[in-house]
């Protein structure tokens, strides 16, 4: 590995497009900013879907209860470890070996899908169920309790069963697709984004075509109105925290399979970023919430990638997030409900 | 029933803080025997009230024994505690019983002081080997200014450290512009790189040593293609790699730790960079490995920390070590091993100043600072008026599949 490696030829077909650039920029800062841009394209996308999928938890308690679930991003955290311990222990009893990586994955999103699910009911029950009259600042606290308490549970018990608390996820896919010569997509991405899309697809027929969909539509209007048509509210908001956690869930296990190295804290960031996207698109609001997340994704890929560039460097990649919130702001200044909220009471 | 439910979380939260605290604390069951029988002083330790039964000596280690770097943490841990444990015989023949007393810093600064606050108010506690971020040490060594209590560092490179002038911070290892210039020049001379891209993680370690090497690599001619931070704790660096893929660096520098730096060569790797990664003292851990797996393969870093088992004398006590410890060899174990044995040495030799009662703690502050051609396990120590070891050394390493391998002394 020490030899010296072969450059990369950079010398670029003929390209109408990019003739046009070169003409009127100038500036060979731009030619390579139009090559990367596929690529970072396929990162923001990635990442987005990933956004995409936890905003969902978000936006579902919210258009229903009301309240901001912000133990959500650690639900996804303990979706991440289960997955994770799920394959590791698979892995180190050697079932991992010859089975096809996709039904591993299948196992593995059930199992932490059922959990996680399992475990946002649980939350539901003890920490906000009782304090459902209470003012709304109650049970938003009550919420950062319990994130804390997750992150150290986790924590603990990890440092407890293996003495260390970050964990590598045995990789289930390696490869990569190449999109022509201007971006590779790795499977494992590519995995992210289809799993992303079929749980929102799901997610979108169930609340739209199902009964208890349709009660939990109505319950999100009115709860004292649905509960005197026979809809068990309290039913209802238990399969909401059900469907959102294991959501949530399901997307740690992708998370730790596309990026590898997970820890008790990733809930925490990744969450304020999805809670974000989901006050982008309009919070209360499925399509919003998904909307929101790509966009956040692509966002921050794009500002990361170009932000440099553009200021001479003055802002590096490093204030891609202040880029992101930027915009978060301006969109609440200017269109308060989020880009795809709408101001009267029509929720999830 | 609402009620119930209440009572519920909070017995349920209250059992859960409590099993923490529990593990985050201290466990000095280590030593077995129980302090001088419950002859506890009732004075503070400088009272001297002529007693030859000297009590207690504890000295602590601040390391992050959780967290994500706690890899290297216990190691310094370890490191320290075998020394002590080695030596306990030598103290228990003066009349003293000595004690381990592990802090966990969880490399946050907030944590740190608080420890550092806890240890300069137990009069028993007599010196502190640690940090292992500078970040870190800074906050915690005005605590250890106040109370009078030796710091000797095995680990912090931060230049700021020794700089503040404070009487107490001592480290035994070398500073980043040492490392720095060292790091660069091998890169430009060895390795033969023209361009190279630097990363950093924002922290005064990480920044720190990634100025040192930006300066170096302009005065050498090297072509800085982007300077740019991360942020500590995401998974995510597709951003910024996406702009070094494009700008194709001879050498991607990272000035950072191994939990940031195992990602970045990895995803750096699965966006084809086929380059050089170099890094600081920071990736000096076996995690390495286990967090880039295959992407760590020719990763280059320079530690302040040598491989004691080049020598046939360091091989016997590395073996040695691994078979009463129990614990992997990291190369900070030595560091610690030797840290701790500065101040013992030192808190040996205020003892004898005191005619063999227990010394306060700044006469062992002083005879810790004075300590002149100590030779350690490892390292010869030597301090400087700042408290830099003069007879620190840079060196190099490589990653091969599974472990590193020492490359030689950085001159």
């Amino acid at each position: 590995m020490l030899a010296p490696f072969p450059r990369e030829n950079k010398s670029s077909q003929p390209n109408e497009c990019r003739k046009f650039v070169q003409v009127y920029m100038r500036n060979e800062g731009w030619e390579s900013m139009i090559n990367i841009l596929p690529q970072v394209l396929v990162d923001g996308l990635t990442l987005g879907f990933m956004y995409a999928v936890v905003a969902l938890g978000y936006t579902m308690v919210y258009g229903i209860l009301e309240i901001i679930n912000f133990a959500h991003g650690d639900i996804f955290m303990v979706g991440a470890f289960i997955g994770t311990e799920v394959l590791l222990i698979s892995d180190a009893l050697g079932a991992l070996e010859g089975m096809n990586p996709f039904v591993a994955l299948f196992i593995t999103l059930i199992i932490a899908m059922v959990l996680t699910g399992a475990l946002g009911v649980g939350i539901e029950r003890i920490a906000y169920r009782p304090l459902r009259g209470a003012p709304r600042l109650v049970p938003l606290i009550s919420a950062i309790g319990v994130s804390f308490l997750l992150q150290d549970l986790v924590r603990f018990t990890e440092a407890l069963a293996r003495n260390e608390f970050y964990l590598n996820s045995p990789a289930l896919f390696t490869g990569s697709i190449p999109i022509g010569s201007i971006a590779t997509i790795p499977t494992k991405g590519l995995i992210v984004i289809v799993i992303a899309i079929v749980m929102m697809i799901a997610l979108t027929l169930f609340v739209n075509k199902t009964k208890w969909g349709i009660a939990m539509r109505a319950v999100a209007q009115d709860q004292s109105t649905a509960s005197l048509m026979t809809i068990n509210v309290n039913k209802v908001i238990m399969l909401t925290f059900l469907i959102g956690s294991s959501l949530g869930g399901a997307t740690g296990v992708l998370f730790a399979q596309n990026y590898g190295t997970i820890d008790p804290y990733i809930g925490f960031i990744l969450g304020l970023k999805a809670f974000t996207a989901a006050v982008l698109g309009g919070i209360g609001n499925l399509r919003g919430a998904m909307i929101g997340g790509v966009l956040l994704g692509l966002l921050e890929s794009l500002s990361g990638a170009f932000m440099g560039p553009l200021t001479n460097g003055a802002f590096g990649a490093e204030y891609k997030d202040v880029f992101a919130f930027s915009i978060l702001i301006l969109v609440l200044l200017f269109k308060p409900e989020g880009l795809f909220g709408e101001a009267v009471k029509e929720k999830v | 029933m609402k009620k119930r439910s209440y009572v519920g979380v909070l017995s349920a939260v209250l059992a859960a803080s409590m099993a923490l605290t529990g593990c985050a604390g201290n466990s000095n069951s280590s030593g077995g025997s129980n302090a001088s029988g419950g002859q506890s002083q009732p004075a503070p330790s400088n009272s001297g009230n002529g007693k030859t039964e000297g009590g207690l000596i504890k000295i602590a280690t601040q390391s992050p024994l959780s967290g994500s770097n706690s890899a290297v943490g216990d190691a310094i841990k370890t490191g320290a505690g075998y020394a002590l444990e080695k030596r306990k015989e030598e103290f228990k023949a003066l009349g003293f019983d000595l004690q381990l007393f592990p802090q966990d810093d969880q490399g946050d600064p907030k944590i740190g002081v608080s420890n550092a606050e806890m240890l300069i108010s137990d009069p028993d506690v007599y010196g502190v080997v640690g940090h292992y971020n500078t970040g870190v040490a800074i906050p915690s060594s005005v605590k250890y200014e106040e109370g009078k209590l030796v710091m000797v560092s095995p680990a912090n490179t931060g230049v700021k450290l020794t700089e503040e002038g404070k009487k107490t911070v001592h480290r035994i290892c070398a500073r980043d512009d040492a490392q720095g210039p060292k790091a660069a020049l091998y890169a430009k001379n060895t390795l033969g790189v023209k361009t190279a891209y630097i990363i950093h993680d924002k922290t005064a370690y990480g920044q720190g040593l990634s100025d040192q090497v930006k300066m170096q690599f302009e005065k050498d001619g090297v072509q800085i293609l982007g300077f740019e931070g991360i942020t500590q704790g995401e998974k995510d660096y597709s951003a910024v790699l996406n702009q070094v893929t494009v700008k194709n660096p001879d050498i991607i520098f990272f000035g950072g730790l191994y939990p940031e730096g195992g990602i970045l060569i990895k995803q750096a790797r699965e966006k084809g960079f086929k380059g050089y990664f170099m890094g600081g003292d920071g990736l000096d851990s076996s995690d390495m490995i286990k967090i880039a797996g295959a992407a760590v393969e020719g990763v280059v870093f320079t530690s302040v920390a040598g491989d004691v088992t080049q020598t046939e004398e360091g091989k016997k006590w590395a073996e040695e070590y691994k078979k009463v410890t129990n614990k992997p060899l990291e190369t900070y174990s030595v560091y610690g091993f030797d840290s701790m044995n500065v101040i013992l040495n030192g808190v040996l030799e205020a003892t004898k100043a005191n005619g063999g009662k227990k010394p306060t703690r700044e006469q062992v502050l002083d005879a810790v600072h004075k300590t002149k051609d100590f030779q350690g396990q490892f390292t010869k120590v030597t301090f400087d008026e700042k408290g830099d070891n003069t007879n620190a050394d840079v060196f190099i390493y490589k990653f091969d599949k599974d472990k590193s391998i020492f490359v030689g002394k950085a001159e």
